[in-house]
């Protein structure tokens, strides 16, 4: 049987810094949790990986690894300080 | 003012049925403070002296520059190089003689911090630095005052409201438990921002802020708005508290004042900074390496003098590129560089000589011209 995530597509939309270094929203298919995602992102994107930001998976912020199913909506946002 | 007057300046909103005398009566009693009068605290000013807010402090140690009118519709060009806590009192008093305004013509810092926001019911954060936004956050939780926090980069921004009523309350660090080092997150200056965009955020703070006193509507508690002025897109998070973020949060005034907020987003080692002068002369000895890293495609570009370019990003895994033993970093403004020089010092330790531009390409450019 296929895992439940296979080819199951999820919607990333990206802010500020992470938008320009991924050149907009992205899509990532068949990850089955945050963790993975930001695995396959950070090879995707190394430059990622020097940059804080939040995950939100259905616009609750997390802080654990957190499961993903075709309709979620995930967000990485990072810190802005300009005023 | 006769009570009839303060009946006609309000009317317009003492008419909305939510809003009420009982309303503009709870804004008269109200005692803000404005921490940063810069491009989100000046519409936030505006729109709060002219609401009738009772009390508002201003607190900035900055002058207006003519590269602040842009987004900092308070001032005008006979503003420049006066002390913008002291213009925007005089400003915005004319606008309502009514209200009380009192400037601080200071920098907020752990030793007037906690003196300052305690005497007020709201804070209003429009700074431009991480320092001092950690800072204020954890002064407000301290305190228990009601933090409004409003931040942009570029085209977007970001709006939050603390309640700070129980220690259990969402903070900004239960967001982004630490601050980003310095150059890991550009600021204004060094990555633009379309001048309307804080009209947006600090319009929306002073909303924010007017429903905090009055009690109308759903104030954006536990939340984090996002708003992208180029597609109009609006994002709102939902925020839970961390029980982990409390630990990092000082549990007394003395400790508050322990914490050198500089230091918590400053680079870890101080590396030499070298100024234009100093810089020309080793560029003109040779034998070194000068390395931008700036991204590929930041402006303005350099062909005065040979260079490499590596994105600070990018530097650790391009370590190779580097094959003399000093290497000058230089960005637009001198900070990220020093990142780098952190960076490659922490890489090379003492085999090489590091050092960082102050002030940028920019200053470089500056004192060329000026010759």
């Amino acid at each position: 049987m296929l895992p439940r995530y296979y080819f199951m597509s999820v919607k990333i939309i990206l802010f500020g810094k992470l938008a320009e270094i991924a050149g907009g929203s992205v899509s990532v298919d068949n990850v089955p949790d945050t963790d993975s995602l930001v695995d396959l992102l950070n090879k995707r994107y190394p430059e990622l990986t020097t940059i804080k930001y939040v995950i939100a998976v259905d616009k609750q912020v997390i802080t654990e690894n957190t499961g993903l199913n075709k309709k979620s909506m995930v967000a990485l946002l990072p810190p802005f300080s300009g005023g | 003012m006769s009570d009839q007057n303060l009946y006609e300046r309000y009317h317009r909103q003492i008419i909305l049925p939510e809003f009420g005398e009982d309303g503009q009566q709870k804004l008269l009693e109200a005692k803000i403070l404005v921490i940063g009068a810069g491009g989100l605290g000046c519409p936030a000013l505006q729109y709060l002296a002219a609401a009738g807010i009772g009390i508002i402090g201003i607190v900035d140690d900055d002058v207006v520059a003519l590269n602040n009118l842009h987004r900092q519709v308070l001032y005008s060009v006979n503003d420049i190089g006066l002390s913008k806590a002291k213009r925007a009192a005089h400003i915005l008093q004319q606008l309502n003689p009514e209200i009380k305004i009192i400037s601080y013509n200071e920098r907020l810092a752990t030793q007037n911090a906690l003196t300052l926001i305690d005497d007020f019911d709201i804070i209003i954060d429009g700074t431009d630095n991480f320092s001092t936004r950690y800072m204020i956050n954890d002064a407000c939780v301290l305190l228990n005052k009601p933090l409004v926090y409003g931040a942009i980069s570029q085209f977007e921004g970001q709006v939050s409201v603390f309640r700070n009523k129980n220690a259990t309350d969402v903070n900004y660090r239960d967001l982004f438990p630490d601050p980003p080092k310095d150059g890991e997150v550009l600021n204004c200056a060094e990555a633009g921002v379309l001048g309307v965009l804080p009209g947006i955020i600090g319009t929306m703070m002073a909303n924010e802020t007017i429903k905090l006193i009055t009690g109308i509507g759903e104030p954006l508690t536990d939340q984090l708005f996002t708003y992208n002025a180029l597609n109009n897109q609006v994002y709102t998070l939902n925020l839970s508290a961390r029980t982990e973020t409390r630990s990092l949060i000082p549990r007394s005034k003395k400790e508050f004042l322990q914490i050198d907020y500089e230091w918590l987003c400053a680079s870890p080692v101080q590396q030499a900074e070298i100024d234009s002068d100093i810089f020309n002369g080793m560029v003109a000895k040779g034998n070194i390496d000068v390395i931008d890293v700036r991204e590929l495609h930041e402006l303005p570009g350099v062909n005065e003098f040979s260079h490499i370019r590596i994105p600070l990003a990018q530097l650790v895994d391009n370590t190779s590129l580097i094959k003399s033993d000093t290497i000058i970093a230089f960005c637009q403004s001198g900070k990220r560089s020093l990142q780098a020089a952190n960076i490659l010092s922490g890489i090379f330790g003492e085999s090489k000589k590091i050092y960082s531009l102050r002030g940028g390409i920019v200053e470089w450019k500056k004192q060329k011209h000026a010759v």
